[in-house]
């Protein structure tokens, strides 16, 4: 079951040039830090990994609102570097955590969700009107709530106007990210529930990035966990849930509190070494933290291994 | 096991909304409760009234508001200023908001100590660096010297936990303390307020909308809905066997790996939190309630669902979706 890869992410590289203080030289922080994986079209990759890890960089690299720093995006066989915006906005597109920042407040809905139409500047306006309304019913929102502002509706309204907007060119991939980290659980399952109706309905491939491992297990097909800028561990959903080979991926798993009670509260058993990307350690950029690194790791990166399902970088396999 | 806090029947109001509309709680020492529900249910608020941190606008009664025996309610600032950061203290989701950009970590730590307790400063700096090494951060006596911004975000919320505990307090309340965080520093920073509570005999106040976390340290549980408590159990029996059904409702919104198929669709709650003014009647959640009959609309009696189990709903415990409902 091998569909053609919708997306191509060949080494990329991003880094930023960061001051910490007014007088310390800049440094270079590498957010995204060689990392090259493809999709399938249809496929959930779920993306995971701490703050700060480069998840929402990788994100707006794929989405051609970054350039890389080394390295290339395909998207549907076309560099997303030489693409026409117009194009690229036909093709991917995101949606974004914050349903209250990203919205514009002096913009009717209405407006909001015909943005991206407008601006391919050749639909005629009651082809757009159509559109939007077709997309307001797509994702639940009754047409009258295309008069309101978005200051107006609620943080599940708000994600419901974020998905028209993202899905009136009838785009073929998402980019969902932590797209509903800032709901309840109660809205946060309604807008889960309508994107897995909107990917089998409109054939959508959806990039997950989220904190909430639980979320990524019930959406993703596939999960990559990332790690200072890399990807540590690539399988699929349910190897990788149900066997996680790599160190992190096994703590992080760990971590998860699922609503069990007499559980307690586990030992990841990371210690207390916080990774920064300003400070990659050589070697597993991981050993500081890892429970199980060998005088090795403190030297040698490891390469990448198969397993299961999929792929892990560590000496251990 | 002694009762620590008593709250019944608080209200709470800002002009013409309630946002606590009759909540009872009670806390022993040595006990965790979680208060759990959507945003806008009134948690942040009960919190705040029972720290007398409300905002100037709010007007806040209460039949019993007690701490250790005494009551809160006649006391002025000075007196409740007295208790607050010294025998109760408080942990913000955001620890800006009690973290002062300006001074160090040891000054502000050290300012709680000195105002409650007196001492000397040397003194108040050791059980500060002491307390530090407690909610295990690494090099406490150079952390001491630094200032908010330059700690990451688990590190901030260590610090504030540690300035909670500065005067050994009785009662802890913690507003969405790991919201913001990473679940592994999550995991660490939970385990570390866990500890803390059993070396130190800590009552806690948890509150917190994830269920992961109420499943995983609470003693007992709190549902709050439109500024009631809808229900209050054990936390094993609150789990086991929900009854209001808001908390059904709740539980079935979150995706449990090997009890929800992957990709399933996942239980919903239709709507948003309302709120209410202070002459609303019936129940606050029918407009959102699957089961809601004409009979909603009248007063609902606080039932029993088992030894220290209750919930505000007018369904027999043990009911099931669908049955007995109108045609
Ligand atoms: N414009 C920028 N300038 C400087 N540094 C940046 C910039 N954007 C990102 N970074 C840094 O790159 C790293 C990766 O950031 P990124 O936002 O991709 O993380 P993330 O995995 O999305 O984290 P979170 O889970 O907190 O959203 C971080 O160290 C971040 O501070
Ligand atoms: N200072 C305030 N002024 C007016 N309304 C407030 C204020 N603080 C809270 N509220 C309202 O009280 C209700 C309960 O809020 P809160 O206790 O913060 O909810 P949560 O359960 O999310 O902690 C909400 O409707 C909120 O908007
Ligand atoms: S390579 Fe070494 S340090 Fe890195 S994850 Fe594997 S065992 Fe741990
Ligand atoms: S009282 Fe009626 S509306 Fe309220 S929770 Fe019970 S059944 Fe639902
Ligand atoms: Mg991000
Ligand atoms: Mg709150």
């Amino acid at each position: 079951m091998s569909a053609a890869p919708i997306i191509d992410v060949r080494g990329v590289r991003r880094s930023f040039r960061v001051r910490q203080g007014l007088f310390a030289a800049p440094r270079h922080v590498a957010a995204i830090d060689g990392v090259s994986f493809s999709v399938g079209a249809g496929e959930v990759l779920g993306i995971v990994g701490e703050s700060g890890c480069g998840k929402s960089t990788l994100a707006r690299v794929i989405l051609g609102l970054l350039p890389p720093s080394a390295g290339e995006v395909l998207v549907d066989g076309q560099r997303v570097a030489d693409m026409d915006r117009r194009a690229r906005a036909r093709l991917i597109q995101p949606v974004f955590q914050d349903p209250f920042s990203s919205l514009n407040p002096r913009r009717r809905v209405r407006d909001v969700v015909s943005m991206p139409l407008d601006a391919q500047g050749d639909v005629p306006a009651a082809e757009a009107r159509r559109r939007v309304d077709e997309m307001l019913a797509r994702v639940g929102l009754d047409p009258s709530m295309g008069e309101r502002y978005p200051a107006e509706l609620s943080g599940g309204q708000r994600q419901r106007v974020a998905i028209a907007r993202a899905l009136v060119l009838r785009p073929r991939i998402v980019v969902c990210d932590e797209p509903t980290s800032a709901l309840d659980v109660s809205v946060q399952a309604q807008i889960l529930n309508l994107l897995a109706e909107l990917r089998d309905a409109l054939g959508l491939t959806y990039l997950f990035i989220s904190h909430n491992l639980a979320v990524v297990e019930h959406v993703a097909t596939e999960v990559a966990v990332m790690y200072l800028g890399r990807i540590v561990e690539r399988r699929e959903t349910s190897a990788l849930f149900g066997a996680p080979a790599h160190p992190y991926t096994k703590a992080l798993l760990a971590s998860v509190l699922t609503p069990e009670p007499g559980l307690g509260i586990p030992d990841t058993g990371l210690g207390d070494a916080m990774p920064d990307p300003s400070n990659v350690p050589p070697g597993c950029s991981f050993h500081p933290r890892c429970p199980v690194a060998t005088a090795r790791c403190r030297v040698d990166i490891p390469a990448t291994a198969r397993v299961a399902g999929g792929q892990s970088d560590c000496h251990l396999l | 096991m002694s009762r620590l806090l008593e709250v019944e029947a608080l209200e709470v109001s800002f002009g013409a909304a309630s946002a606590v509309r009759g909540a009872s709680l009670a806390l022993d020492r040595g006990e965790t409760l979680c208060l759990v529900g959507e945003s806008g249910c009134g948690k942040s608020v009960t919190a705040l009234a029972v720290m007398g941190l409300l905002a100037r606008n709010a007007s806040r009664g209460a039949a019993r508001l007690s701490f250790d025996g005494q009551d809160l309610r006649g006391l002025d600032e000075r007196g409740m200023s007295r208790l607050r950061g010294n025998r109760m203290a408080m942990i913000f989701q955001e620890p800006m908001t009690s973290l002062n950009p300006a001074y160090t970590v040891g000054s502000q730590m050290a300012e709680v100590m000195l105002r409650h307790r007196g001492g000397t400063r040397a003194a108040a700096m050791a059980r500060a660096e002491d307390l530090l090494g407690r909610v295990r951060i690494t090099s406490p006596a150079m952390r001491l010297g630094q200032y908010p911004h330059q700690l990451s975000g688990g590190l901030r919320q260590r610090v504030m936990i540690a300035m909670a505990l500065m005067c050994d307090p009785e009662l802890l309340i913690a507003d969405e303390p790991t919201t913001a965080l990473d679940v592994t520093v999550q995991a660490q920073i939970l385990r570390l307020l866990l500890d803390l509570q059993k070396d130190l005999g800590l009552a806690m106040l948890l509150i917190t909308h994830d269920l992961g976390v109420v499943a995983r340290v609470a003693h007992r549980v709190a549902v709050m809905y439109a500024g009631e408590v809808v229900e209050t159990a054990a936390a094993a029996d609150l789990f086991a066997r929900p009854t209001h059904p808001y908390t059904r409702g709740l539980l079935a919104c979150v995706p449990v790996p090997g009890k929800v198929a992957r990709g399933a669709a996942l239980g919903s709650i239709a709507g948003v939190v309302p709120r209410l003014g202070p002459g609303f009647s019936g129940c606050g959640f029918r407009d959102r309630c699957g089961e809601a009959t004409a009979a909603c609309g009248g007063t609902i009696a606080r039932a029993s669902a088992g030894e220290g189990h209750d919930y505000l709903c007018r369904l027999p415990p043990g009911w099931r979706a669908g049955a007995g409902a109108a045609p």
